[in-house]
């Protein structure tokens, strides 16, 4: 399409201007065009006629572009020649007035000038012949009114762009202030074959047309004016040029050249200025009217008549009598038929007759086929063809298009017709609108001159309806979707409204229900305190600001006084509000659960060990290693055992002050108590004995210390041991006579532990329980995890065979691999259970089972107590009951004990979660 | 060596300076929401008749951008299909028969005034609120609002509810397309080539 732009010849509007005889302008030229043969002598020959009055009028209620007016008329009301009947609807629109007097019969639809062939509302009017004139008010001396009041009378007279379009020219007459017009152009040029209809009103009525002109110059007030008449009217110049004579108007000859007649570019051949596309000609400056519209404006402001007629151009050779009438709007193209000779045989209203011929309402080259004769004669019918076949032949049939690119040389537009056909075509319109099909001005050049016969201009139409009901389907589509959204918000918001209604509802019986039960408000105690602050720091920074007042013995002190008081109050009451919210919140407000400061300690101490025996490791390796930083190294270990100390001793000052704190069920039995206090100690006492051990092969400088507090360790450890025997003889009766002795028997370095020899070996034996719990701990979770796999394994295979799926081979094997992993963990964990009761059995003398038994057989001895207990009671037996509340008693402390032995036995082998 | 490190330098600057704007940008600027589902729902055509399964265009134009075809949508029709795939770069597909057949006609609701007996099923049902009326009392059709997505239709208890074709008027009609090459135009255009 680039190289088809290329091919297209352009021509320099200045490369050959054309200066047409009698010129004193120099005129541009535009792109394109043709010059079809012109058939105007066809119907200039002739004076231009009255129309008749026909029987009925049919005055469509849109005969301009815009809005349709309302009727102000009532079916059967008289109407005289000039009253309005309709009238406009909106900015955009142009009353209607009865053309000639009579009755309106019918406001109906009725077919009207339209290539649809669809029906309009319309007025119908019957005649009476008599054509009485409603009163006239003329304007002659229009000069002395003010442009808007004009503006309005060009209004109310339903005038319209009789040109073609019919846009209502008092829209075009009422520029802004703003607007600086530098060229009226009054378009003359009549470009279109057959049509004489504005020839011939210049031959006759240029005087007229001048006066029109001069109205619209007052209007308009431009620069300069300008007609434009094309070279193929000489009379029309001629008449014009006399009747223009003592004006400034301008009387230019274009040459004849279709479609110079176009609004865009008659505005080029005369200005050289071009009108953007979508653009209106105001914008460069330039007003354009028609010829007919300043004669009808003359008509309105010299008799005061409104527009109710128009010369049409009768024209074909079908007509006997062609020439140019004028028409009273809304007779009847067979009325005119009628008149202009040609036989409409009356059979029916929509009948077309003998007539076979072609019937054009207006031009060969932009008017359209009407189907019927009943459409009327409007504001913008400039020419009625009816023509036989041989004079306007049915178009030839379409070819296709062989790429010539005799449209593009024709496009007065400048745009690529081919491309717009194609896009036309195949239905891409936006494509289309890309190549400026809007743009098109229908002119028709291009398919006068294709000769594969298409269509062009009807592809165009079709496209341009297309992007038409696009625009209109979108704009529906977003109304549609903000309707859509908006009932979307509203039972959204309907919904929100019934929820809180029934919570509030609720609410209300809830609160009848309990009419007692006051909710406690709920004390926001950290907006209080952030309120009070702020008041209080409002309340220094015033009285600063009063201080720095007197200071300056500024006059204003006093209402900073006034204020400084103020604020302290409002101070005061948020202390007030935050104390009383303290006192009243001090019962609801949960207590946070003050930390447990031993467990706090406990941390530390683990934490500071730790620590230490790193950095003994450390030390230990560099020493290894000869490292000069052992020394330091060392003395850093020290530092931290010190702390650890602390930690340890901070600990036991904690302990020994919270006693209640301390999760401490042994406080009844003191002997447990101490029990776990000498194991405490003698595990103490091992670990510095240990460490001293260490030491003292390393050749440590501490380890007479170590061994020094190794010692102290287990005097305290002795001492302990010492209390509990104490303690136990205190309580022969309560405890146990095996359990304690089996139980302290291993972890109390009794005489034999005081031996370096056996302290080690105990200190292993705890060593390897705890491990060894660890590792149960663990193989236990791994079991429990092995074996979840594979039941899940296991389920995914048994659905995988349901549903035949294909890995199931794979899923086999994974089972079987999770099933061994299972039992090795199972294996595994039973040896060390298996071990783990051994050494059970090694430290408390007894198995498992046995310790199981005793537990329970306490128990039951226990139960059977109580049951003698209540059978003593109901016999009322009360030296037996006595007696059987002690052995009561005893029996319980025994079950008691033994359940405790058992539990202690299983948590040191850590068999507890096995 | 000097001139490279200035050069280094300049362009470090350069990109540092351009970073901050970009960034800045992208947070200043920020696109809330998915503008794709604005993209497909502005292409559907908001009958919100309901066809493809989703209860409106939007629900729907969330659907496809999740993934959904893009095909079931009869009221849009070819064209919609098209549309979409053009946005969506997926392949056109023919439309889904399921959800309706398209037809070019437009239709819109006629309630037949007398037969109406005022139950108020048909507003409730309305998508885009086109229908008016109260409880026991005659309803009517907006119309210029009515989007012919025939929901109103099936729950009026008394079937007086018509989708009747909407006739061309002088602002809708258009040319039609020309029957194309070795055909007469249907349509005469005064056009002709003057002896």
């Amino acid at each position: 399409m680039n190289l088809l732009s290329l091919l297209r010849p352009r021509k320099p509007a200045s490369a050959h201007p054309p200066l047409a005889a009698g010129n004193t302008r120099r005129l541009h030229d535009f792109h394109g065009g043709i010059h079809p043969p012109q058939h105007k002598t066809l119907s200039n020959q002739t004076p231009i006629r009255p129309g008749p009055i026909p029987r009925t009028l049919v005055l469509p209620l849109n005969m301009h572009i815009g809005a349709p007016a309302l009727p102000c008329v009532q079916v059967g009301d008289t109407v005289l020649k000039g009253q309005k009947i309709a009238d406009a609807s909106g900015p955009v629109s142009a009353p209607v007035h009865a053309p000639t007097s009579g009755v309106v019969s019918a406001i109906e639809a009725r077919p009207i000038q339209h290539p649809s062939g669809l029906d309009a509302l319309c007025i119908v009017l019957d005649t009476d012949g008599e054509d009485r004139w409603a009163p006239l008010t003329p304007h002659p001396d229009y000069h002395l009114l003010p442009r808007a009041e004009l503006v309005n009378l060009i209004r109310e007279a339903g005038i319209a762009g009789m040109g073609g379009a019919g846009f209502p020219t008092a829209i075009k007459v009422n520029l802004r202030d703003s607007q600086r017009i530098e060229q009226l152009i009054i378009n003359a040029v009549e470009c279109e074959p057959y049509i004489t209809a504005d020839d011939r009103l210049m031959r006759e009525r240029a005087d007229g047309v001048i006066a029109g002109v001069q109205a619209l110059q007052y209007l308009v007030q431009p620069q300069e004016t300008l007609i434009g008449i094309e070279d193929n009217k000489p009379e029309a110049i001629a008449a014009m040029r006399a009747a223009a004579a003592n004006t400034d108007i301008e009387i230019v000859v274009v040459p004849t050249k279709y479609p110079s007649g176009g609004e865009k570019q008659l505005i080029q051949v005369l200005t050289g200025k071009e009108v953007r596309a979508g653009g209106l000609p105001a914008e460069v400056g330039v007003v354009c009217h028609n010829t007919g519209t300043a004669w009808a404006i003359h008509r309105l402001l010299s008799h005061g008549e409104p527009l109710i007629s128009r010369i049409t151009t009768l024209t074909g050779t079908a007509f006997s009598n062609p020439g140019n009438v004028e028409v009273l709007l809304g007779t009847q193209v067979r009325d005119l038929l009628a008149f202009g000779g040609v036989t409409v045989p009356d059979n029916g209203e929509y009948s077309y007759g003998e007539y076979s011929g072609r019937l054009i309402m207006g031009g060969p080259m932009m008017g359209f086929s009407i189907d019927h004769p009943a459409v009327p004669v409007v504001k913008t019918t400039n020419c009625i063809i009816a023509a036989p076949p041989e004079e306007l032949p049915e178009p030839e049939p379409e070819q296709p298009c062989i790429r010539c690119g005799a449209c593009a040389e024709v496009c007065p537009a400048d745009l690529l017709p081919q491309q717009l056909y194609w896009y036309s075509k195949a239905g891409e319109f936006d494509r289309a609108q890309h190549y400026n099909l809007m743009d098109c001005i229908e002119c028709g050049a291009c398919a006068y001159v294709c000769p594969s016969h298409i269509p062009l201009v009807q592809y165009y139409r079709f496209a341009k309806g297309a992007l038409r009901q696009q625009a209109a389907e979108q704009q529906k589509a977003d109304r549609a979707r903000e309707r859509f959204e908006a009932r979307m918000a509203r039972i959204e918001r309907e919904k929100a409204e019934k929820d809180a209604k029934r919570q509030a509802r609720l609410a209300a019986s809830r609160q009848k229900q309990a009419p007692g039960s006051s909710t406690a408000p709920t004390v926001d105690m950290a907006a209080l305190k952030a309120a009070s602050l702020e008041a209080s720091s409002a309340y220094k920074a015033a009285v600063k600001a009063l201080k720095a007042a007197e200071a300056t013995g500024d006059g204003d002190a006093e209402a900073l006084r006034a204020e400084a008081d103020a604020l302290k109050a409002r101070a005061d009451s948020a202390k007030a509000a935050v104390r009383d919210a303290k006192d009243s919140g001090a019962a609801t407000t949960p207590a946070v659960p003050a930390s447990d400061p031993v467990a706090d300690l406990k941390k530390a101490v683990a934490e500071a060990s730790s620590a230490y025996k790193q950095a003994v490791k450390a030390a230990k390796e560099a020493e290894a290693s000869g490292s000069a930083e052992a020394a330091s190294l060392r003395a850093e270990a020290d530092t931290l055992k010190g702390r650890a100390d602390e930690l340890k001793n901070a600990l036991r000052e904690a302990k020994e002050q919270a006693p209640a704190v301390t999760p401490a069920p042994p406080a009844a039995d003191p002997v447990a108590e101490l029990k776990k206090a000498v194991g405490e100690a003698s595990s103490q006492y091992k670990s510095a004995l240990k460490a001293a051990k260490a030491a003292a092969e390393d050749n440590a400088d501490d380890a007479d210390a170590l061994r020094a507090r190794a010692d102290e360790l287990k005097a305290r450890a002795d001492q302990l041991k010492a209390e509990l025997r104490d303690a136990k003889e205190r309580a022969p009766a309560t405890v146990a006579p095996v359990a304690p002795a089996t139980l302290t028997t291993p972890a109390t370095p009794d005489t034999q532990a005081a031996t370096d020899a056996t302290a080690p070996v105990a200190a292993s034996t705890d060593a390897d329980s705890a491990a060894r719990a660890k590792r149960m701990k663990a193989l236990k979770t791994a079991y429990n995890m092995a074996s979840k796999q594979w039941k899940d394994a296991s389920a995914a295979l048994e659905r995988a065979t349901r549903e035949g799926a294909d890995d199931l081979a794979v899923q086999q094997a994974r089972v079987d691999k999770l099933k061994k992993k299972a039992d090795l963990a199972k294996e595994q964990l039973n040896l060390l259970v298996d071990e783990a009761k051994a050494a059970m059995k090694q430290a408390t003398g007894s198995d498992l089972k046995t310790l199981k038994l005793a537990a329970a057989r306490s128990e039951s001895a226990a139960r059977e107590k109580t049951a003698a207990l209540a059978a003593a009671r109901e016999a009322g037996d009360e030296a037996q009951i006595t007696v059987l509340q002690q052995e009561l008693a005893a029996a319980e402390q025994a079950a008691l004990e033994a359940a405790r032995t058992l539990k202690q036995a299983v948590a040191d082998q850590g068999l507890a979660d096995v | 060596m000097t001139t490279i490190l200035i050069a280094v330098a300049a362009l470090l600057a350069m990109a540092a300076v351009f970073g901050a704007i970009l960034g800045f940008a992208s947070e200043r600027f920020r696109v809330e929401g998915d503008p794709i589902v604005d993209q497909i729902d502005a292409i559907l055509p908001q009958t919100q008749c309901g066809q493809c399964g989703h209860p409106g265009c939007r629900p729907y134009a969330e659907a496809i951008a999740e993934g959904e075809e893009h095909n079931k949508c009869p009221p849009g029709g070819e064209t919609t299909i098209q549309e979409l795939s053009d946005l969506l770069g997926r392949e056109v597909l023919p439309l889904d028969d399921e959800h309706g057949d398209t037809s070019d006609i437009k239709k819109v609701a006629y309630i037949r005034e007398d037969e109406c007996i005022g139950c108020t099923k048909c507003i409730q049902a309305c998508p885009v609120d086109a229908i008016v009326g109260a409880a026991r009392l005659m309803h009517t059709v907006i119309v210029d609002e009515c989007t012919g997505c025939d929901l109103c239709v099936e729950p009026c208890p008394v079937d007086c509810i018509d989708m009747i074709e909407v006739a061309p008027t002088l602002q809708t009609w258009g040319w039609s397309r020309p029957p194309g090459v070795g055909q007469q135009p249907t349509q005469k255009i005064a056009l002709v080539n003057l002896p």
